[in-house]
């Protein structure tokens, strides 16, 4: 069950890639499941990166990755402030052009994506728990 | 990230390769708005060597719409299969005309 750590910053987010990538392929996940776990972690950690210390270089967060026989498990931990994804409503769509915001896109995409979504805020910190079955 | 752009009759091509992600997406923003702040509305933003769009991509093509349309419009060629599910499972493959081929895209300004 490896854990890789990362400094609060968006350079990171190509090497978080990789490392999922890695372990979805572990997992038997197949090319489109792959690219969800892919677009799913990278839009969290964005989140973290950008708001969880209140901007980029500061803090660090921890991304741990279990392959099961069902699928693969992804959990990232931060010690920011307190984030709970499923107070982000989401993003109006079929709008026009103009009316389109950016607010709630991300955590979206994660929804969307994973099959669970989990989150816990403890004396740790954030943690949330994603899984792709496979 | 590297951005060519190509500059056509009736439009201008971007074209960049690799990931797109909140590290680099405003890079790829500053380029298109160069191109609209020089009064270029007709932009064909090449897909083919994407290999990976996050949200903070799909802002910088929503927003460069946003300056584009009603005048002229961004028009986006060649997407990866996986990134095209992912950008119509969020309801986002209606603000934009997507073509298989450059080619194609160029051709429809």
């Amino acid at each position: 069950m490896p854990t890789r750590t990362y400094s609060g910053h968006l350079k990171h987010l190509a090497a978080i890639c990789d490392f999922v990538t890695e372990q979805a392929a572990l997992a038997g996940l197949d090319e489109a499941q792959t690219y969800a776990v892919q677009l799913a972690v990278d839009e969290a950690a964005t989140n973290i990166v950008e708001h969880a210390y209140g901007g980029e270089g500061r803090g660090s967060f921890s991304i741990t990755c279990k392959v099961t026989a069902e699928g693969l498990k992804v959990v990232l931990k931060d010690g920011g402030a307190p984030f709970d994804p499923s107070s982000v409503p989401e993003p109006v769509t079929g709008v026009p052009l103009e009316e389109l915001k950016s607010r709630g896109l991300g955590v979206f995409l994660i929804r969307q994506m994973m099959d669970e979504v989990t989150y816990q805020f403890g004396p740790d910190g954030n943690k949330l728990t994603l899984f792709k079955r496979k | 990230m590297e951005i060519q752009t190509t500059e056509y009759k009736r439009c201008t091509v971007i074209k960049t390769s690799g990931r797109i992600d909140g590290s680099n997406a405003p890079q790829l923003g500053e380029a298109f708005k160069t191109l609209t702040e020089k009064g270029v509305f007709n932009i064909v933003f090449d897909m083919t060597d994407v290999t990976f769009m996050a949200s903070a991509g799909w802002w910088v093509l929503i927003d460069t719409q946003k300056t584009c349309k009603p005048r002229g419009e961004v028009v986006l060629a060649n997407i990866d299969k996986g990134i095209r599910d992912s950008l119509k499972l969020v309801g986002m493959g209606s603000y934009f005309t997507i073509y298989d081929d450059l080619t194609s895209a160029v051709g429809s300004f």
